[in-house]
């Protein structure tokens, strides 16, 4: 870990089932796991049961004051909805990252932003398992923003999961990497 | 010279504060004997209730607590669970239990918690002085319902027992009287049945007793025994509504 | 690797319910309301193993009596509820603090008046620190503003609910108890406390002992309600805690609890960041409010913005404590979102030249 003042805050946003609340747990997990302070806010209650689910997560080196955050560094959208609500919020320089399987392209209004668009689903569907689009936006962002080592989060799964999930922990770990491998692509 | 007759060892030796022929004496009595009866006195705690028996504390020798009105079946299963080797007790009246706590008396013997509920039913709101009670009789005249209670305005009677009797949870439910001796008899062995149910750890046992209460009825005792008789016995009828046997508890 | 060594990331009201089982509590009873259910899931799974009772009462007031049954006798008891519920409680612990019982109870607070809302709100401040039932009483304030303090303070609460005979809440909100933080569970250093000889246990081989709060001879009550008093005085001379943040050299005080404080901790960062000479005030125990150090502060500061997520409660204690030697401004917002940092950072602008 750096020593270096660090701090970074990330909005992921989508409809309920889709996983966002997984992809906001095993982010702040690992970045715990790597030392950091970390704050991991989800919407509860009623708001879920409107049928959209976002939550707020923060990393830092020092002691984080507010776990609710105006303008994120980066927004994950994996539906229409979400990128409406919080695609406005990310800060001018940000990183927006949009599920170009739910999302037509033409809705993304910023232009002052690092925009990733990836078809989480469709690769999803490529691959085999239609459950896993969540898992690919994951390894998606972890390659683009290098916010924490892809082992710390492969290593939260079996802490973020429940028990009788942890079968399913190998097709987890190749969909985050399929998410890597795509940015990674795209990067060259 | 043999003794015949003598006051309980958990009873303390003061005078009751009751009013002259009310019953509740002789409940703390029947109460008191079954305790001795079973040697459990060091082990027995007490829950007083809001309304004339709330003074339970000044009169058994034992460790005793107050709860809020209406909440004492409640809180004698907290004790019960937190102390499970403790005999628990208490005593609730018809307002107490019939009126501002039956949602808490139904669910402590739904629960089959393993406590002793005695009902002291009057009729009246003793303590605060001879309202209309839960278990007022129709067309019976109270400070509240002084042209006698009226279904069409306050409903009926409520019998406790045969609704405790319908629930899984109790163990033993019966209703007695003290009226005349030979009533008192049978209340004897119900209370000491209900406390031999908690201790073998059957579960709820339920006593529900008659009782009078001369001064706010305004009667003389002997004639507030015999309205027990005739009025209260043919609406509230006397016997074990439910006994449960090892056998179908196990 | 040492269990208790590692970290674990947990929601707030988990870590309520980790904090009452290391304090060895055993005994819950409640009733399920948003947005505290964690809290008895959690304990509904636990407690049994470890040979505890777990009762999902049928109301919140049958809870709160039978949690009064179980302190009774001794027992490490809790319950835990949110606004609607806890104002179904407040009998009972009018009668608990009338028979000095020590219980503890969670308020993960939400949204009122009446059924209100889920959202996180501070509307309960007076509630909470003024007694909330009848009777001239009071009952010890906890206001945890981050998961470890969840854990932290539920774990103290039991601690101070046996040293005083009285009941103490823990005051969260929707927020804290939701989210999900870094959680060390460390237990704290063991408070040496009274012995319990006043307990029903059965009265063997000494008098009967007998817990209650109705008071009819002459002179009883008076008395009574003096030793309570003596009480509540010993607890402001002996549990105030707070938190300062840069009020060194403060020119300025920004006076926030619980999750107000957390979102004032980064708008006082902004503000530092704009050379204003902001500090930060946390009361972590709300009653007994922490008065003398406010006031101390008063004599550096002479402007003090209270916020809060309610329209004006906490602001009283403040304006009490500081008495007139400084200007207390006041920012609150009613239930619905938290206002962000930057929002906060704004009302400072406008009261600090």
């Amino acid at each position: 870990m750096s020593t270096n003042p660090f701090y970074y805050d990330v909005i992921v946003a989508g409809f309920g089932g889709q996983g966002v609340l997984a992809i906001g747990n095993l982010l702040a997990y690992a970045a715990m796991k790597e030392g950091r302070h970390v704050t991991y806010l989800p919407t509860y209650g009623v708001e879920m049961r409107g049928g959209t689910a976002n939550c707020t997560v923060v990393i830092s080196s020092k002691e984080i004051g507010s776990p609710i955050v105006h303008r994120p560094h980066a927004v994950i959208s994996m539906n229409l909805p979400s990128l409406l609500k919080y695609g406005v919020r990310v800060q001018p320089n940000g990183l927006l990252m949009v599920n170009s399987s739910l999302i037509d392209l033409k809705e993304v209004s910023r232009n002052d932003v690092d925009l990733l668009a990836i078809p989480v689903n469709d690769m999803a569907i490529e691959n085999g398992n239609p459950r896993m689009a969540n898992m690919i936006a994951l390894g998606a962002f972890v390659e683009k923003t290098k916010l924490v080592e892809a082992t710390s989060v492969f290593d939260s799964l079996e802490k973020v999961f429940d028990e009788r999930h942890h079968s399913l922990i190998p097709s987890n770990i190749k969909a985050i990497q399929i998410g890597m491998e795509y940015v990674k692509a795209l990067q060259k | 010279m043999e003794l015949v007759f003598k006051r309980p060892e958990c009873l303390k030796d003061v005078p009751f504060h009751f009013c002259p022929g009310c019953h509740h004496g002789i409940v703390h009595r029947l109460v008191a004997e079954a305790i001795d009866h079973f040697k459990i006195r060091e082990k027995t705690i007490g829950v007083a209730s809001v309304g004339c028996s709330v003074f339970m504390y000044d009169y058994f020798n034992i460790d005793v607590l107050e709860a809020p009105h209406g909440r004492a079946s409640a809180v004698a299963s907290g004790v019960k669970r937190a102390k499970k080797d403790a005999i628990v007790f208490t005593i609730q009246g018809d307002g107490d239990l019939g009126a501002i706590g039956i949602a808490e008396g139904i669910h402590t013997a739904n629960r089959g918690e393993n406590i002793t509920l005695i009902f002291a039913n009057n009729g009246i709101y003793g303590m605060t002085g001879g309202q209309m009670a839960p278990t007022t009789l129709l067309g019976q005249k109270t400070t509240t319902s002084p042209y006698g209670r009226d279904f069409t305005y306050d409903g009926y009677p409520i019998r406790m027992a045969e609704m405790m009797a319908t629930l899984e949870g109790s163990a033993f439910v019966a209703r007695v009287a003290v009226n005349n001796p030979s009533h008192l008899m049978k209340a004897k062995k119900a209370v000491r049945k209900a406390f031999q149910m908690q201790i073998e750890g059957m579960g709820f046992s339920f006593v529900e007793v008659l009782m009078s209460c001369p001064t706010n009825w305004g009667l003389p005792s002997l004639e507030a025994n015999r309205r027990v008789e005739e009025e209260m016995i043919p609406y509230f009828p006397l016997g074990i509504l439910k006994e449960r046997k090892m056998a179908d508890y196990l | 690797m040492d269990q208790d060594s590692e970290k674990i990331l947990v929601r707030g009201n988990e870590a309520v319910a980790m904090g009452a089982i290391d304090a060895g509590c055993r005994l819950f009873f409640g009733y399920p309301i948003t947005p505290q259910n964690e809290i008895p899931e959690y304990l509904s799974k636990h407690l049994p193993p470890l040979g505890g009772e777990f009762i999902q009462a049928e109301s919140e007031i049958a809870s709160i009596n039978l949690l009064l049954g179980a302190s009774a006798t001794g027992a490490r008891a809790m319950t835990s509820s949110s606004s609607p519920g806890i104002s179904l409680m407040q009998e009972g612990i009018s009668y608990m603090a009338g028979s000095e019982l020590p219980v503890v109870i969670v308020n993960i607070s939400r949204s009122g008046p009446g059924l209100g809302g889920i959202s996180a709100s501070q509307g309960d401040y007076f509630q909470a620190t003024r007694g909330g039932g009848h009777g001239d009483y009071r009952t010890l304030v906890l206001a945890p503003s981050t998961v470890q303090e969840m854990y932290d303070l539920t774990y103290l609460a039991f601690d101070l609910a046996d040293k005083y005979r009285n009941p103490t809440i823990v005051l969260g909100d929707a927020l804290i108890g939701q989210m999900k933080e870094p959680l060390l569970r460390r237990k704290p250093e063991k408070m040496t406390l009274p012995q319990k000889d006043w307990a029903l246990t059965g009265a063997k081989g000494r008098k009967p002992n007998r817990i209650k709060s109705l008071y009819l001879q002459e002179g009883e009550l008076t008395e009574h309600n003096w030793k309570l008093y003596q009480k509540y005085e010993r607890m402001k001379k002996e549990e105030i805690r707070f938190e300062m943040v840069h009020t060194d050299d403060a020119e300025f005080i920004l006076v926030a609890f619980g999750s107000m404080a957390r979102v004032s901790k980064t708008a006082l960062e902004l503000a530092r960041n704009e050379k204003m000479k902001v500090g930060l005030f946390r009361p972590i125990t709300l009653f007994p409010y922490p008065e003398k150090p406010l006031y101390d502060l008063s004599k550096q500061a002479k402007k003090f913005l209270t916020v809060e997520l309610n329209t004006g409660q906490m602001v009283e204690d403040v304006r009490l404590s500081v008495h007139r030697e400084a200007e207390v401004f006041f920012y609150g917002k009613p239930p619905g979102a938290l206002p962000p940092p930057e929002e906060i950072l704004e009302e400072i602008k406008k009261y600090y030249g």
